[in-house]
């Protein structure tokens, strides 16, 4: 009887255990940092027309490596902070079969207008005003960074503001690839 | 002649629209409502499609209602955002596999803890039933017990 009594006077504290550990575990993951189902999957297929008035689609680009990078000119500061390391990406790579796409989602036309005067974006940008591009690639939240191989394969998925680093590292990686 | 062709093609039109019971059929808001209720907006913090006013979220509400429009049904277009966004953009765990934890232990739990209680509510009760009621006198109390009553009854 009394040692009943004293495994229960252990048991019962020590119960707490799980519940602290699974706490801890919650409290320490980004519920919003979720894997995204889409790597290593075929790209869902887009066609948008540019803020230039001009037509855009992925299936166009098969063969060549695709970033898409999806913005909103509210998003302050990422949108801001990755936005010269896009354009540069873009002069580094535009002649070595690399394409830069930038999908402005969620946003009104004048301010994204303002956002591409202000960086001097040269790369193709589009709107996406009925969202289900974004929708297509399990966007939820910007900036989100997408970079397609030549087979049209989503690759990886890059959350929040990209650096020249992230940019050069993932480029590179599908270029070393053969077509 | 052109008025048969007129006949023809409307008969055609009919023919096709009753052929696909559920393409042809105008999508009813509670459906869109019911799908959107079961999915995360994915912009906000724990809450709906159906819920949240935000942009996103009557954007999700357009692409339901669309797909909804072109015959989907209500599963295949949950399936589409699983497909997109995996298993978190609904807001209620699967049951199975390891989730299926997430809907049994809260029950577990709860049987376990009426267990445990029953036990002790037993332990106590027969704890209280065999003690004695008063603690027995020993012998000096028992004297002076004795002496008093003595002292009261001359």
């Amino acid at each position: 009887m009394s040692g009943r009594r004293r495994v229960l006077r252990w048991a019962i504290p020590l119960a707490v255990v799980p519940v602290l550990v699974l706490l801890a575990y919650g409290f320490r993951t980004d519920p919003r940092e979720i894997r995204s189902p889409l790597l290593g999957k075929p790209a869902s297929p887009f066609a948008l027309t540019t803020f230039d008035g001009k037509p855009i689609s992925l299936d166009a680009l098969r063969g060549q490596v695709v970033v898409v990078n999806f913005w909103a000119s509210w998003c302050i500061p990422a949108c801001y902070d990755e936005a010269p390391s896009l354009e540069r990406a873009w002069q580094a790579y535009r002649n070595r079969g690399v394409v830069l796409i930038g999908v402005n989602i969620q946003d009104k036309e004048e301010p994204a207008r303002r956002f591409l005067t202000q960086f001097g974006h040269t790369f193709p940008n589009a709107p996406d005003p009925s969202g289900r591009v974004s929708v297509d690639y399990g966007v939820y939240g910007v900036p989100e960074t997408f970079f397609i191989d030549r087979k049209g394969q989503v690759r990886f998925k890059h959350v929040g503001a990209v650096t020249d680093e992230i940019m050069k590292q993932h480029i590179e990686k599908l270029l070393e690839e053969p077509a | 002649m052109s008025r048969r062709l007129t006949v023809v093609a409307l008969l055609l039109i009919a023919a096709l629209a009753a052929g696909s019971p559920l393409g042809a059929a105008p999508v009813s808001e509670d459906t869109v409502h019911e799908v959107a209720a079961q999915l995360r907006c994915v912009v906000c913090q724990s809450l709906s499609v159906a819920d949240s006013p935000s942009e996103t979220a009557r954007q999700m509400k357009a692409i339901i209602r669309e797909r909804l429009a072109a015959g989907e049904t209500p599963e295949q277009v949950k399936a589409y955002f699983v497909d997109k966004y995996g298993l978190w953009i609904l807001l209620a765990p699967p049951r199975q596999g390891f989730n299926l934890l997430v809907w049994v232990v809260p029950f577990v739990g709860l049987a376990a803890g009426l267990v445990l209680v029953l036990l002790l509510a037993r332990r106590w009760s027969r704890r209280a039933a065999s003690a004695p009621a008063v603690a027995r006198p020993d012998a000096a109390m028992r004297e002076r017990i004795r002496r008093e009553m003595a002292e009261r009854e001359p």
